[in-house]
């Protein structure tokens, strides 16, 4: 070769290295413009809710209790998020609800004062004044400093003032103020127990040398079993659905392991010499793989209703497909030299396929399956939430309801937690079944 | 040495006279903890099984007989339609070139910043160094959030559509790419790195010249990979939320007996698109591994 043509190659690859150097950004930036009108990106802005990503926020960290009048019968409730679970009792209301005769006042805190009385309701803004609500004719009729700031709403049957301490409305059938407070509310103990609304000394003197509350057990064992049948957090419930959802991820993987291991001595060029078989057996695992997991845990559903052990066979199935392939692929990049020296002892094919063979294809067996395991307990709650079983049901639940975000949070968190759990064990595990 | 390993009973050494007993012994033992082991797995694997089925709705033995029953009713039914089925190919169509270009995009957006978030979180190319750890660990979180998570809350946020599908795909695609790029990049070799900083480039310039070309074939082989994935993460989002056919899937299930022919057109189209993707992705991939 001269160097002319040399030259001229090279400056060919270069132009052609230039071109796809700006090319393929090119094509990228092309592809996203596109999308962009295609997904309607534009649109987003109108379609977004910020006050819905407002209201997640500030649950995923804080909760809210209702102070609610029954203007029809003047009956006061005091309820953690408004739920029947998280009513105080009567005769004892929080600190910040005090109750004379007919007069209810809330305090909300740095001056704002919420009081209902016979003839409506008061609610005093420091720095603005009093906003004096009274009933005509059973109608809210407002008072307050003019001109009106933007945080009050008023209607013709319904005045809601919005302040960074609260959230205070009056309708024509109940008053209500909402108390924003941090935290995760009741998350030990509900307020019919026994050990609710007590500080961390109290408990643990409770737990260790105090007197037994309920004399037939210790207090430690009451508290306990108060913790696990909280009705708000549902703790019980919750643990099994961990479990349930790492149960399949664990099910699903290892059987699928068990299912692909002996299949894929069919699929191996090396061990099945007949085309056919060995052709049928890969179409089989490419079909299984193919028909993807959302698929499969329709079609078994069906079958074997809601639960885990659905949830477990969809990713045995899906998986032996993709074990199946794997495990082949590692068949056929076996050392023949270890099988042959097992051959020449006399061994029959059961036996080269334990002594030459299993010890060979462990390392790499041992190391997907253990990825897998990990990467499956995430599909399992994707899976869960579908087939109904473990804690991918509790998330989609509590998403739908569209109120329980701290609920969210905490399953969130818990998966989390769950997955990078499985992530250093399944790490730890490879490590020591490979390295010895 | 000995009496402190093994006890002062002389009937427990092994005597180095005898090779071949000690061998075996130590073969026999090693195998019997393997059985133990095996054993035990199996224990816990019929244990667990139990436990999963006793939770079940179906128990396994009468599901089993009833595996078949819905796909022979789909079938039959959507055979009696088989006339609509061209048509119905042609009206999902756009579905699943919906569920396809969220996959796309996501694996894109995710590729981007899992580069990004890689090189950042790479020994000898980080350009904040001191910040390694906060970079891999919120990789890890990122990868450890399950998709469906962070797509129903987004869903919650930012409406129905295509969007939330998108971005929760690609959240996780960061994470998970991230760290595989960035096992990549520790392998790269620093010398081109070197030579551009002796001529002063710039951080951004040091990798776009000297690391990227290195890491490129296998970066693109993973992105294709998971390319894959996302195809399949997308048709499953669909079904519990967002648009694409996945969603299309659920309103047809939906309905119960009347629309199977709708079901089946689905079923198709997502398995002839996982298919022939999975396929020109292993091409592919083979030739950026392998060379052309």
């Amino acid at each position: 070769m001269t160097d002319a043509t040399l030259q001229v190659q090279m400056v060919q690859r270069f132009r052609v290295k230039r071109l796809t150097a700006f090319a393929a950004p090119a094509l990228i930036l092309a592809y996203f413009t596109y999308i962009f009108f295609a997904f309607d990106v534009a649109g987003l802005a109108a379609r977004a809710r910020l006050d819905n990503a407002a209201i997640l926020l500030s649950d995923f960290w804080s909760y809210k209790t209702h102070v609610t009048r029954d203007n029809r019968s003047s009956a006061v409730s005091v309820a953690i998020e408004g739920e029947n679970k998280g009513t105080y009792p009567a005769g004892q209301l929080p600190a910040w609800v005090t109750q004379t005769g007919d007069e209810t006042t809330v305090d909300l805190g740095d001056g704002h004062l919420v009081t209902y009385d016979a003839k409506g309701a008061r609610y005093v803004v420091p720095g603005y004044g009093t906003i004096d609500i009274t009933v005509q004719n059973g109608k809210p009729v407002l008072n307050a400093p003019l001109p009106l700031p933007t945080w009050i709403n008023s209607a013709e049957n319904k005045v809601s003032v919005t302040t960074d301490h609260g959230r205070f409305t009056y309708s024509r059938s109940k008053v209500e103020t909402f108390r924003y407070q941090a935290g995760w509310e009741l998350f030990f103990f509900t307020l019919n127990s026994p050990f609710s609304g007590r500080s961390f000394g109290e408990l643990a003197t409770l737990a260790t040398v105090g007197d037994r509350i309920d004399p037939a057990r210790s207090n430690l064992g009451y508290m306990a079993s108060e913790f696990w049948t909280n009705k708000m957090w549902r703790h019980s419930d919750v643990a099994w659905a961990m479990f349930e959802t790492v149960l399949m991820a664990f099910l699903g993987t290892m059987g699928a392991a068990l299912v692909a291991l002996p299949l894929a001595f069919f699929a191996a060029a090396n061990f099945t010499p007949f085309r056919a078989i060995r052709f049928a057996f890969r179409r089989v695992f490419d079909f299984v793989r193919g028909v993807d997991g959302l698929i499969w845990t329709i079609i078994l559903s069906r079958a074997f209703g809601p639960g885990p052990m659905t949830g477990a066979l969809a990713i045995l199935i899906t998986d032996s497909g993709t074990f199946g392939k794997m495990f082949s692929e590692a068949l056929e990049n076996l050392d023949d030299k270890q099988v042959e020296g097992i051959r020449s002892t006399g061994a029959n094919a059961a036996q080269r396929a334990r002594f030459g063979v299993i010890p060979q294809i462990t390392p790499v067996l041992v190391s997907q399956l253990l990825y897998y395991l990990e990467s499956n307990t995430r599909s399992a709650t994707v899976i869960g939430a579908i087939v109904g079983g473990g804690i991918g049901l509790l998330l989609t639940q509590a998403i739908q309801t569209q109120k329980d975000w701290e609920e969210v949070a905490y399953y969130m968190v818990l998966i989390v937690l769950m997955v990078m759990l499985m992530d250093t064990l399944s790490g730890w595990l490879r490590r020591r079944l490979i390295k010895g | 040495m000995v009496d402190i390993a093994f006890g002062p009973e002389p009937g427990k050494r092994p005597d180095p006279r005898n090779n071949h007993d000690a061998y075996l012994h130590q073969t026999r033992r090693k195998r019997m903890y393997g059985g133990i082991l095996l054993v035990l797995f199996l224990a816990i694997m019929a244990a667990g099984f139990r436990t999963a089925e006793d939770r079940n709705a179906g128990d396994f033995l009468s599901g089993l007989h009833q595996l078949g029953d819905f796909p022979a009713e789909v079938i039959s039914e959507a055979w009696a339609n088989r006339a609509n089925l061209p048509g119905l190919f042609l009206r999902y169509l756009p579905s699943l070139l919906e569920t396809i270009n969220i996959a796309a995009v996501s694996t894109l957006l995710g590729a981007l910043i899992g580069a990004v978030f890689a090189l950042l979180s790479t020994h000898g190319l980080a350009r904040w160094p001191r910040l390694i750890p906060l970079f891999r660990r919120s990789m890890d979180a990122m990868r450890a959030i399950p998709e469906i998570v962070t797509a129903l809350v987004l869903i919650f946020i930012l409406g129905g559509g295509p969007i939330p599908a998108v971005l929760a795909i690609a959240f996780h695609t960061s994470g998970a790419l991230g760290k595989l790029f960035s096992e990549v990049a520790e392998n790269a070799d620093l010398k081109p790195v070197e030579g551009l900083t002796s001529v002063g480039a710039s951080w951004g310039q040091r990798m776009w010249l000297g690391v990227l070309p290195q890491v490129a074939p296998n970066w693109l082989s993973y992105a294709l990979m998971r390319f894959e994935i996302n195809i399949r993460a997308s048709a499953i989002l669909g079904f519990v939320g967002s648009g694409g056919i996945g969603y299309d899937l659920k309103l047809a299930m939906q309905w119960g007996g009347g629309k199977y022919d709708q079901v089946v057109a689905i079923f198709l189209l997502l398995f002839l698109a996982i298919v022939a993707f999975d396929q020109l992705s292993s091409h592919f991939r083979n030739r950026l591994i392998k060379g052309p």
